[in-house]
């Protein structure tokens, strides 16, 4: 008996964060062994990027033009000047393509993040949150598990919206340095941190995925069209300007452009709202997921 | 002999609806205890509170020594439980779906894979154990729900409807299983099931339960027993003077003459027979046939429920609707 007890000691891990990884990893293999669910994920914003990108081409509006006004004689190098100005005044920057493959980033993120709930969904119908349940694995960790996974492939998308774009003619500010890489990833974390966790929480209460599905539909795109994914929040009507101002997206956008573009923000700013953001949706919703499930 | 689990006054009420109403069970140690009852009685509620997942709403249980509601990880860390629904992952393999069990009950990779390879050889699953779930049949399903709720070697395993929706010859093979554990590992297993021949057959013990009471306990033996016993039918060459010899025997409950058959109802048809042959003999009736019936658990169910087990599988609207509200109410 004694020798029983003291063999169960050596091979039991019973550290608080055990399970973790192995849930994680769970939520991920199903990800990445299944190629088409890998590739589907990665068309969609790489269709983002490649067609309404490259179709959307504001760049080509501003410069190069063979415009001329009849009557006036003003030199082609002059009315070049004043597109890039107009454009620069705008956006900050001469060009637009990077300038939406940065928004690009984060939506993608927001769009994988939102996905969390779903497995969470499934897994409370097939039964397999009971089992869960059942085993010494605490109640957090299988909440946190869920988060994780979701921000983890938030971040490869993103990765990959980012290599594609660098290959159609991204191109980074001179300047930059791998801290700039890391502040950008460091905002589609906190970002897709905030809302994995509250997708999730969302998820924990739905009673089909039917109605998970709705929920995410009804608030992807408004929520991509009320930031500064297209365009600078300075050029909406007053009254788009306070929601957008509310938006994650709008702030993580911005630190993406201040970092990898270097367009003029307020990096503190931005950062501190980020961070409010993911700390306070992940702190509810955790709390109110596994209040749920315990109960 | 120590319980494995003990109910006191456990009780789960979703909003108004009581499922569980108060109700004591004791569970011994390495012994099959069957959970009988109709769908929606209040079967899988139970088992969902002595696995944790549910916390009752008054009382509690006492599992392994543990404590449900003071100490659930305890009680988590000595159980297996095998649901009533698919659980294993259907995009994983079984060997993956094992490997997972393992991390979450924190056991290191080494053991793991070993404890893992006898299991699924156990189940007789090692050949399809590196296809995908969901090429598994239904009885391959409940096999590695079963082997996958063992990887932690648990003292006591739940099974929610093991045989559930599986036909005949794959339902014995599972009970085979289940045999086969407490045998070698004298392990104690909780199993609820609405087929009165299973329980019958299987379990040492067990308890009805109907709408969240449970209405008997006891061996299957006792509980026919309780209804009144085995009928022991005779054919004699002096019908009437045998109804007078017998009527003042010890042990005989009712005589009655029926298509020109004497029907005793008697305790214990076994002890009986000989006791009345003895005597009739003696007294020099010819006995011309006899023979012994024991009451079928269809007949202990009818007199403890009311009704027949086959009616309540008819009327399944009423448990989806049942079931409905049991989730609204939850949410």
């Amino acid at each position: 008996m004694v020798t029983e007890i003291k063999k169960k000691e050596e091979y039991i891990d019973r550290s608080p964060l055990h399970g973790l990884w192995t849930l994680t990893n769970r939520e991920l293999k199903k990800w990445y062994k299944s190629a088409v669910i890998l590739l589907l994920s990665i068309i969609q914003p790489i269709f983002w990027i490649a067609l309404f990108g490259k179709a959307m081409n504001l760049q080509a509006l501003f410069s190069g033009t063979t415009l001329s006004i009849p009557g006036l004689n003003i030199p082609k190098n002059i009315i070049d000047k004043i597109g890039q100005e107009i454009l620069k005044q705008t956006f900050g920057t001469t060009d637009y393509f990077s300038y939406l493959a940065a928004g690009m980033l984060s939506f993608i993120t927001l769009f994988t993040s939102m996905q969390s709930g779903m497995s969470m969904v499934w897994d409370r119908r097939l039964g397999v949150l009971d089992r869960l349940l059942t085993t010494p694995v605490s109640r957090s960790n299988i909440i946190i598990s869920k988060v994780l996974s979701s921000v983890i492939r938030s971040l490869v998308q993103a990765t990959i919206v980012l290599i594609v774009a660098v290959l159609l003619g991204m191109s980074f500010y001179p300047g930059i340095n791998i801290f700039d890489f890391l502040g950008a990833y460091a905002a589609l974390f906190l970002m897709s941190f905030g809302l994995s966790s509250l997708f999730l929480m969302v998820a924990i209460r739905a009673s089909s995925w039917q109605s998970q599905m709705a929920v995410m539909n009804l608030l992807n795109l408004p929520l991509l069209f009320t930031s500064n994914a297209f365009y600078p929040v300075n050029s909406m009507p007053s009254w788009l300007k306070p929601i957008a101002e509310i938006n994650p997206l709008t702030y993580s956008n911005a630190i993406i452009r201040g970092m990898l573009l270097g367009i003029q923000t307020n990096l503190t700013i931005d950062f501190i709202y980020l961070t409010v953001f993911a700390t306070f949706l992940s702190i509810v919703g955790i709390i109110l997921s596994w209040k749920y499930i315990s109960s | 002999m120590s319980e494995a689990i003990k109910a006191i006054n456990l009780t789960k009420a979703f909003g108004k609806f009581v499922a569980v109403d108060h109700i004591n069970f004791e569970v011994k140690e390495g012994e099959i205890f069957g959970f009988l009852g109709p769908n929606g009685a209040g079967k899988s509620t139970t088992i969902k509170m002595l696995t944790t997942v549910l916390k009752p709403t008054e009382g509690t249980a006492i599992v392994n020594g543990y404590d449900i509601i003071k100490e659930p990880a305890k009680v988590r860390n000595s159980i297996g439980v095998v649901p009533q629904e698919f659980t294993a992952d259907e995009d994983l393999t079984g060997w993956e779906n094992m490997m997972l069990m393992a991390g979450l009950y924190g056991i290191k990779k080494d053991v793991a894979k070993e404890r893992a390879k006898e299991l699924l050889d156990m189940v007789e699953l090692t050949q399809a154990m590196n296809r995908k779930v969901q090429t598994y049949s239904g009885g391959m399903r409940r096999r590695l729900e079963i082997a996958m709720s063992l990887i932690s070697r648990p003292k006591i395993l739940f099974l929610d409807e093991p045989t559930i929706g599986l036909d005949a010859q794959t339902r014995s093979a599972i009970w085979n299983y289940i045999m086969k554990l407490k045998k070698e590992y004298g392990m104690t297993i909780f199993v609820t099931t609405h087929y009165l021949e299973e329980a019958d057959l299987y379990a040492d013990r067990i308890a009805i339960i109907d709408h969240g009471k449970i209405l008997a306990i006891g061996s299957p033996k006792e509980l026919k027993e309780s209804v009144g016993g085995d009928v022991i039918t005779l054919n004699t060459s002096n019908d009437d003077e045998t109804m007078k010899l017998l009527q003042n025997l010890d042990g005989i409950i009712d005589i009655r003459k029926v298509d020109n058959m004497l029907r005793i109802k008697v305790k214990d048809g076994e002890e009986m027979a000989p006791k009345i042959l003895e005597k009739l003999i003696k007294s020099g009736v010819k006995v011309l046939k006899m023979s012994i019936t024991e009451p079928t658990m269809d007949e202990v169910y009818m007199e403890y429920t009311g009704r027949k087990m086959r009616d309540e599988e008819a009327d399944s609207k009423e448990v989806f609707a049942l079931r409905r509200t049991l989730r609204r109410t939850r949410g």
